[in-house]
């Protein structure tokens, strides 16, 4: 990719002006990410930058928002609503969804492109549709408006993210290992406790960790299946950002990007490690 | 296989046929072995199939369920329904008495079980009006055929006594069972449970049919909707003008016997000196609404167990005597709205595939360590909250916002001629394309990271310019990638609801919101489930195609 040395001037500019359109697409992709950052240590209740925030002066700069967001009653029900939903949920996800992806990735598998796809689909099935769905089915069933009925949605929607990660995984797995260990007297569990599950963890931890935001994240069926008691952190935010725009929005969204910062580092580390076992290069 | 197992000297039968250890053949064997297998597998996937079919499936063909049921017209307006059916809805005129009487019969009952509304509120989709109409009607049908009642009680004052309905129309077993309740009632008070539910005597109700089959239902609808018995209220005013029909209808009472009796002959003989009275006309003094025909036209035609109704609405069609047409042009909405959908999404598609298409190849083709520091660039935004780069864009985007700031800063636009960037199709476009990029980066960067960049420079040292090898020989390699991303994300976009709720103000929402629309704010829940079953149908077309292309075992995160 680096410019050989004879290189007409044509070459030269297009090398580096194409380097210059990626900057900026990059650029575009991030800045409203971080543009939030330091808007949210606003004083004063304003979306943009005061002429005051721009001198860098001190004063300009609050944690009003931030002391907002931790000292009111809405902003903290929902911030524990969304940390007491999305851990349950995710444990079903991963709990069914791993079994269910060695199942898969058995060769012996009948219907297995039937059976994925229908897994896959709550991934694929516009959120909106498996919304009204859910809240025509569960007031019948009498699950509307209460915490098991949004847990059991927001499960059945991190499933496909944690098929798809384990069954990657296992399309690594050298099954003779599962053999042997059969063969020197281990049983199933054992087996899969001891060999199977440690090679692969890294897989059923990432598959976990998508799961988790996508409930933690999920706001549409949220709204429908859930009651005002089931207010997330989310449905907060949309309600704040339809209703009455209040500059702590911003305050939680910056929480909410460390929380992806975090998220990012520990999957990338995991794919690393993963690759590593399976006696791939890391690349 | 075979050669392990003789290798050890497996043993083989007389006829040739190999046998495993416990002495059965061994393709026998090895055919239970995979079956056991098959079913070890199929067990591990059991416990996840049952839960998505039940917290998933379930819930999407409930909602195709009811983008067709019906059942709410039927249900509620049973005698009306067979009513109409004698009707000639092309004759132009009204629907005869019977019909009207039937209605204002199943409306009595309707309101009792405080159903009125609803059947109004349904046919209202249909035809604007009937909302109001039912909810009027409801309130000032206790007064109709009040001078039925008059004329009856003044006859003999035993008609207004409930008890001489009661021993008049109820079965004798259910009378024997409701006096049984009542003394246990009397000794025990509420413990005693609740009252027998009323069944009318088949005799009498062969006789009287339509006294037999209102009073009945009148019976039935106090008991279960207002806990109270028969034989404490007296019945509706509508059910002396069911008994006068009966009666003016030529009942042949001489072999009757059963209780009241002579009361019934009585009546008979009485009838025809009654006051006439016309329930059509009652009614349409309450409101001329009824006199239209053309609402009862759309009573008939939505009368079914089932309707095409809410998918002709979700595509600006309706039903008409003549057939189907479509809606008035300035009530047509569904179609430009999924018309809008269509072009915005693919719009955004095309926006994400020029942005990603250069970054991807920039990723592709940087030495491992550059590409993965850019590569968390691009995985940044993708587990960011969704909410998150809403809210981002919602500043950014505002009059007052920081975009706006910086052009007038710079000098590029003047403070009072600010851009309108927001709560338009501008800020659907510009929000939906950041928080898709992503997912066009990641499937074009997996399959360009594939493509050997040897096959650019073999290109090259054959004789071809740049761009004639990266348009003849890159470009191609890389569709699959192109395939997968814009597929993937024409599926996630056209069904966006979120973004285009928060920055689209009305000019730039999508199908979805008004899929939401119809499920929270005008309750009209088989229009929504009508517009998501289409919108569904068409995302199931593209994940097959997609399934094609890509194999969704091929899917890839992060």
């Amino acid at each position: 990719m680096s410019l050989p040395a004879y290189a007409t001037p044509l070459q030269r500019i297009w090398h580096y002006g194409f380097r210059v359109i990626c900057g900026l697409i990059f650029f575009f992709l991030i800045a409203p990410i971080i543009v939030i950052i330091p808007l949210s240590f606003n004083a004063e209740d304003f979306f943009t930058f005061t002429p005051g925030m721009l001198a860098l002066d001190p004063d300009a700069y609050s944690l009003k928002h931030y002391r907002d967001f931790f000292g009111n009653p809405d902003w903290q029900q929902a911030l524990r609503n969304s940390i007491t939903i999305a851990p349950v949920a995710t444990l079903l996800s991963v709990g069914f969804g791993t079994l269910a992806a060695i199942g898969l990735s058995d060769s012996n598998m009948p219907f297995r492109r039937t059976i994925m796809a229908v897994l896959i689909s709550p991934m694929i099935v516009p959120l909106i549709i498996s919304a009204a769905g859910m809240y025509f089915f569960y007031s019948r069933i009498g699950l509307q408006g209460t915490y098991w009925g949004v847990v059991l949605a927001h499960a059945a929607l991190g499933i496909p993210f944690v098929i798809i990660t384990v069954t990657a995984t296992l399309v690594g797995f050298d099954r003779s290992l599962t053999r042997a260990a059969a063969s020197l007297g281990a049983g199933p569990i054992t087996t899969f406790f001891r060999v199977q599950m440690p090679l692969i963890l890294p897989g059923v931890i990432s598959g976990a960790l998508f799961a988790f935001i996508t409930s933690f994240d999920e706001v549409v069926v949220v709204l429908f299946v859930g009651s005002a008691g089931q207010k997330t952190l989310p449905w907060q935010m949309f309600i704040g950002l339809r209703e009455q725009i209040s500059p702590t929005i911003l305050a939680v969204a910056t929480v909410l990007v460390c929380v992806a910062i975090a998220l990012l580092v520990v999957v990338e580390l995991l794919r690393r490690r993963s690759e590593r076992l399976r006696g791939m290069s890391p690349s | 296989m075979s050669d392990t197992t003789t290798g050890q000297g497996g043993p083989v039968s007389a006829g040739g046929v190999m046998l495993a250890a416990d002495g059965r053949p061994l393709k026998q064997s090895l055919a239970r072995a995979q079956r056991r297998q098959r079913l070890r597998a199929f067990l591990l996937v059991a416990p996840l199939l049952a839960f998505v079919l039940i917290a998933f499936v379930a819930p999407i063909a409930d909602m195709l369920f009811r983008s067709v049921e019906n059942e709410i017209v039927p249900e509620t307006l049973p005698r009306t329904v067979a009513e109409l059916r004698r009707w000639d809805e092309r004759s132009g005129s009204l629907p005869p008495q019977e019909v009207f009487v039937a209605m204002a019969r199943d409306l009595q009952l309707a309101e009792t079980r405080k159903l009125h509304t609803r059947v109004g509120q349904r046919l209202n989709y249909e035809y604007t009006g009937v909302s109001s109409l039912f909810r009027k009607t409801g309130r000032r049908l206790s007064r109709m055929g009040r001078e039925l009642k008059q004329a009856f009680v003044g006859l003999d004052p035993a008609w207004g006594e409930p008890a001489t309905w009661v021993e008049l129309i109820g079965a004798p077993d259910w009378r024997e069972a409701q006096a049984a309740w009542a003394a246990r009632r009397a000794r025990a008070g509420a413990d005693a449970g609740p009252e027998p539910l009323f069944r009318a005597d088949p005799a009498i109700a062969a006789l009287l049919p339509q006294t037999a089959d209102f009073y009945a239902a009148f019976a039935r609808a106090i008991q279960t909707e207002d806990g109270d018995s028969p034989t404490e209220e007296a019945p509706w005013p509508l059910v002396y003008d069911a008994l006068y029909r009966d009666l003016s209808g030529g009942a042949d009472l001489s072999r009757h016997t059963g209780p009241h009796a002579d009361l019934l002959r009585a009546a008979a003989a009485a009838v025809p000196g009654f006051p006439p009275v016309s329930i059509r006309d009652e009614m349409l003094k309450v409101d001329d609404g009824w006199g239209d025909v053309a609402m009862w036209q759309t009573i008939k035609a939505y009368s079914g167990r089932f309707t095409n109704g809410y998918f002709l609405a979700a595509l600006d069609m309706k039903k008409t005597p003549d057939g189907i047409a479509m809606v008035e042009e300035n009530r047509r909405i569904y179609l430009m709205l999924f018309w809008r959908t269509l072009l915005l999404s693919v719009g955004i598609t095309l926006a994400t595939l020029v942005l990603g298409y250069p970054v991807a190849w920039l990723l592709a083709n940087l030495p491992a360590r550059h590409a993965n520091l850019l590569l968390i660039l691009v995985l940044l935004p993708f587990w960011t909250s969704l909410l998150v780069r809403t809210s981002a864009w919602k500043v950014l985007l505002q009059q007052q916002g920081v975009i706006n700031d910086l052009l007038v800063w710079i000098g590029l636009i003047s403070d009072d001629a600010r851009l309108v960037m927001i709560n338009n199709q501008t800020g659907t476009i510009i929000a939906m394309t950041h928080i898709l990029l992503p997912f066009m980066v990641l499937p074009l960067y997996s399959v360009m990271k594939t493509i050997p960049p040897s096959y650019l420079r073999a290109a090259k040292s054959l004789g071809a310019t740049n761009w004639t090898a990266f348009w003849r020989v890159y470009f191609p390699l890389s569709v699959p990638g192109i395939g997968a991303g814009a597929i993937l994300v024409f599926i996630l976009s056209i069904g966006y609801y979120i973004t285009p709720e928060l920055v689209g103000g009305t000019s730039g929402i999508f199908i979805s919101n008004r899929i939401a629309y119809h499920i929270s704010i005008s309750l009209n829940w088989g229009l929504a489930a009508a517009l998501g079953s289409i919108l569904l149908f068409a995302v199931l077309i593209l994940y097959w195609t997609y399934d094609r292309i890509v194999g969704i075992d091929n899917v890839k995160l992060g």
